[in-house]
């Protein structure tokens, strides 16, 4: 049954070489890169507790983990801070992994060919889980090594291995979750839908659960990253749930993969129809259509990321009042202008998640062309305008209604919880405030695909730039004209600051521009296909 | 009339030269029949005549129009089916069909009707269930359905069963019967022999030989097995023949077809005991091409 997935696993390896030394490489490298800048941010037990009266609010609760350690340490810093973020990173990195093995593969044509060599019929599904498994462990490897040999005090080896080990054990877990997702979907598109739902459920879940409700969190798996504590009381029991259930995942869906045909998924998609309707025969019909759930499902979700966040506002008003030290720090500053900081941050964060979908849609114009679509469009009487209006729009049009559902969703759920809420334009506008911004992503990426087409992937590198140093730019206190390298950078944070619409026009108008450009170059290179 | 040309089109990607230079036309109302061996540039050429691919140097005209500048209006009059087919997986076929269509603004309910029952096609799945030869279908019916001036196929029935393949013929026939015109790139020399009133040989980017069919056929050797009652001497030298081989009592080789008759009258001399021709094959004219393109013979 397994017969040659030794094999199959060297090709595995040989295929990802380069893909797995960027994920491991990027991981290490800012696992080590966090407890380092903290040491010299940080040096003294009596500013890191200053720090932890800060950072111990419920915005900062619910985005990267509880409070559950006594004494602010270098370890339990960066454990606080990174741990429960780098977990979710590691499962982004397995479902790609998984999925690309699985579905995407199946999608290719690649396990036909596998199949029909002397390999067993489980071959493929344990020759991924070993792939997954040896990434998983190489990672652990690199980060409990990584983070021991700096020799910091707070930080010992039990505290480092387990480190690592909870983040392979995250790993794992959502590595099994995809090799269930991919049995369960036809097509690589919603296998990988449902495994990346699970995890972003998984993780605003226990947002929600760490700020106001204990119980709801024990719900996530993300959330053993928290109870680990890591640095503190090491809790190794929580990895054997991580690596059991994972692995019991992987055996389910090795069972459901003999059960089904190449080619198949288990939930079955509906017959279709035979006759398309007129909306479906414009360019921008077909686009819309091809994206359609995913629009919908990107839709649902920046509404409950903007409700989750928002459902924290409230806490952070009680939390500023019965915390002296606090009010003391900020002398002067009454809770609303406290409040009002942390509504900025959350702002921004919900800004940069929300533009996601608004690139995919630019994108898919490049990637329909890759996928050899394109032959069969080009050739009818459409202009390469119309394609890349059609686009264009789309993204445009989303990232619009995108924003307006995810600030929407932060001020019903403000009113809910706030005595005394936001009003409606406060939050909308200082949302809105990011839309230019937004408008110079997809810019950008308009310019990569008139340009440098195989590269357009590189935004998403671009948008995470933006977002580490929006994020995290205060509590590392880097220099500030690493923010001006983002178009994010330019816009006034409201309503923490006053509003100023010079930055915001100039912003469109440079998207204007690169978008101008962009195109020029896209309708005069060759088309791939 | 010249419905589509291309003058000395040239197209390099990089370091390869996939196109060096590439001079032919179509004329209105005829099947023009577009062969050469794999990666020869038969589908770049067919890329820059869509205006996808800007060509290097030279230039392309369809309907005395620019390829590139004027693509859509060209593309108003032509229908396209690429020789591999990608399809949007979650659309079915139906739906697909339809689309295609109305881009050209077509809306031929009762001819789509028709191709869809002579290609014994099911709309109703989905595109990912489809197999490549349904997958092509659907692009062959949607450009049929179309019914334009001029149809560009690129190897159009690589995935076709031979009773499709018919089907597919029967419909180009119509088409030219109707005075449409015809680009049609295929390996299939049948089909090609079929269909086609001319034809253009391309090899290593460059198109070697164009014209009729019969003309061509000047261009083939015919097989000969001759036993003679003197020794034949130095065949090998004669002009006009090829690959000589001895046999058992015989010698068999090839003969120029314009050099028949002096070789006839010179093997007569030598007292001719039995003698055994095979006609030419279209298979030969092109075995002859084929061979030894990248840099090998000829
Ligand atoms: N985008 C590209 N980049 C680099 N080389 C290319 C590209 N497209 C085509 N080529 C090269 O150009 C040459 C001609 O390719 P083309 O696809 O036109 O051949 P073809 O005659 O259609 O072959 P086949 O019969 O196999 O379909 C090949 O050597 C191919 O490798
Ligand atoms: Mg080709």
């Amino acid at each position: 049954m397994f017969h040659n997935s030794g094999k199959l696993l060297f090709f595995l390896g040989k295929a990802d070489r380069l893909r797995i030394t960027v994920w491991l490489f990027s991981l290490t490298v800012i696992t080590i890169a966090v407890p380092l800048a903290f040491g010299n941010l940080y040096p003294t037990q009596a500013e890191r507790d200053v720090m932890a009266q800060t950072l111990s609010n419920p915005a900062l609760t619910a985005m990267v983990g509880p409070v559950n350690f006594e004494t602010y340490t270098i370890g339990t810093m960066t454990a606080h801070e990174m741990v429960l973020l780098t977990a979710l990173v590691v499962g982004l990195m397995n479902i790609l992994f998984v999925n690309r093995h699985t579905r995407v593969e199946e999608e290719e044509g690649l396990l036909e060919l596998v199949r029909s060599l002397p390999t067993g019929k489980g071959a493929n599904m344990m020759a991924v889980f070993l792939h997954i498994l040896f990434i998983n462990l190489l990672l652990v490897l690199l980060i409990s090594v990584g983070l021991g040999v700096l020799g910091i005090e707070s930080m010992g080896w039990n505290g480092s291995m387990l480190y690592g080990m909870v983040l392979g054990g995250s790993g794992i877990f959502f590595a099994g979750i995809t090799a269930i997702s991919a049995q369960l979907a036809d097509n690589a598109r919603t296998s990988f839908g449902i495994a990346f739902a699970v995890l972003m459920i998984a993780y605003l879940v226990r947002a929600v659960g760490d700020v106001s409700a204990e119980t709801l969190s024990w719900f996530s798996p993300l959330h053993l990253s928290s109870q680990a504590e890591v640095y503190g009381a090491n809790h190794w029991w929580t990895i054997l749930p991580l690596f059991g259930v994972g692995i019991l995942l992987f055996a389910v869906a090795g069972y459901m993969a003999s059960l089904r045909d190449l080619d198949a998924g288990l939930l079955r998609s509906r017959a279709g129809k035979t006759t398309a309707s007129s909306f479906l025969g414009t360019p921008t019909g077909l686009a819309l259509r091809l994206q359609r759930t995913g629009i919908i499902s990107w839709g649902i979700a920046m509404l409950l990321l903007g409700a989750s966040y928002g459902s924290i506002l409230g806490d952070l008003e009680t939390f500023f009042e019965g915390n002296e030290i606090l009010q003391q720090m900020l002398a002067g500053e009454s809770s609303a202008s406290f409040t009002e900081q942390f509504l900025s941050l959350l702002i921004v964060v919900i800004a940069l998640i929300a533009t996601i979908p608004a690139l995919m849609s630019m994108l898919k114009l490049y990637k329909e062309e890759k996928s050899h679509r394109v032959d069969l469009l080009y050739a009818h009487p459409l202009s390469r305008f119309q394609f890349f209006a059609s686009h264009l729009s789309i993204a445009a049009v989303q990232g619009l209604v995108m924003f307006l559902l995810a600030f929407a969703g932060l001020w019903m759920a403000g009113v809910a919880v706030m005595t005394e809420p936001f009003s409606f334009l406060t939050i909308v506008g200082a949302g809105m405030a990011y839309y230019p911004a937004l408008l110079v992503m997809v810019g950008v990426t308009v310019l990569l695909i008139g340009f440098f087409p195989e590269k357009s992937g590189w935004v998403w590198a671009y948008l995470l730039y933006a977002f580490i140093v929006l994020y995290f730019g205060g509590l590392f206190e880097f220099p500030e004209w690493m923010e001006y390298l983002s178009p994010f950078g330019y816009v006034p944070e409201l309503p923490n600051e006053d509003m100023t619409w010079l930055p915001l026009i100039l912003l469109s108008m440079v998207a204007l521009v690169m978008v101008t450009i962009g195109f020029r170059g896209y309708k005069r290179r060759d088309l791939q296909g | 009339m010249t419905i589509l040309q291309t003058e000395n089109l040239s197209k390099h990607f990089g370091k390869v030269k996939a196109l060096k230079s590439v001079s032919m036309d179509v004329r209105e109302g005829e099947v023009f029949g577009f062969i050469g061996p794999n990666g020869s540039g038969k589908s770049t050429t067919i890329r820059i005549l869509l205006g996808m691919l800007s060509p290097t140097g030279g230039e392309a005209t369809v309907f005395g129009m620019d390829a590139k500048n004027q693509a859509v209006d060209i593309h108003k009059r032509i229908a396209y089916v690429p020789g591999e087919v990608n399809l949007w997986p979650n659309l079915t076929g139906g739906e697909v069909i339809d689309l295609l269509m109305s881009f050209h603004g077509v809306k031929n309910e009762g001819r789509k009707k028709e191709l869809i029952r002579d290609f014994q096609f099911d709309p109703s799945k989905k595109c990912r269930a489809y197999s490549k030869g349904n997958r092509q279908k659907v692009a062959l019916i949607a450009a049929l359905a179309i019914e334009p001036d001029l149809y560009i196929f690129d190897e159009p029935t690589s995935g076709l069963d031979p009773l499709m393949e018919r089907t597919f013929q029967k419909y180009v026939k119509d088409a030219r019967a109707e005075g449409k015109s015809v680009l049609l790139s295929s390996h299939i020399l049948s089909e090609v022999e079929q269909l086609c009133d001319r034809v253009g040989i391309i090899r290593d980017g460059e198109i070697i030989e164009t014209g009729s069919l019969t003309d061509l056929r000047h261009l083939t050797r015919t097989n000969l097995y001759v036993e003679t009652s003197h020794t034949l001497e130095n065949l090998e030298q004669w002009e006009g023949v090829h690959a000589v081989e001895q046999e058992e009592a015989g010698w068999s080789f090839q003969v120029d077809t314009e050099k028949m008759d002096t070789v006839m009258a010179e093997l007569s001399t030598f007292g001719i005991r039995k003698i055994e021709s095979a006609p030419p094959t279209l298979e030969d004219l092109f075995m002859r091409h084929y061979e030894g393109s990248g840099g090998g013979e000829e």
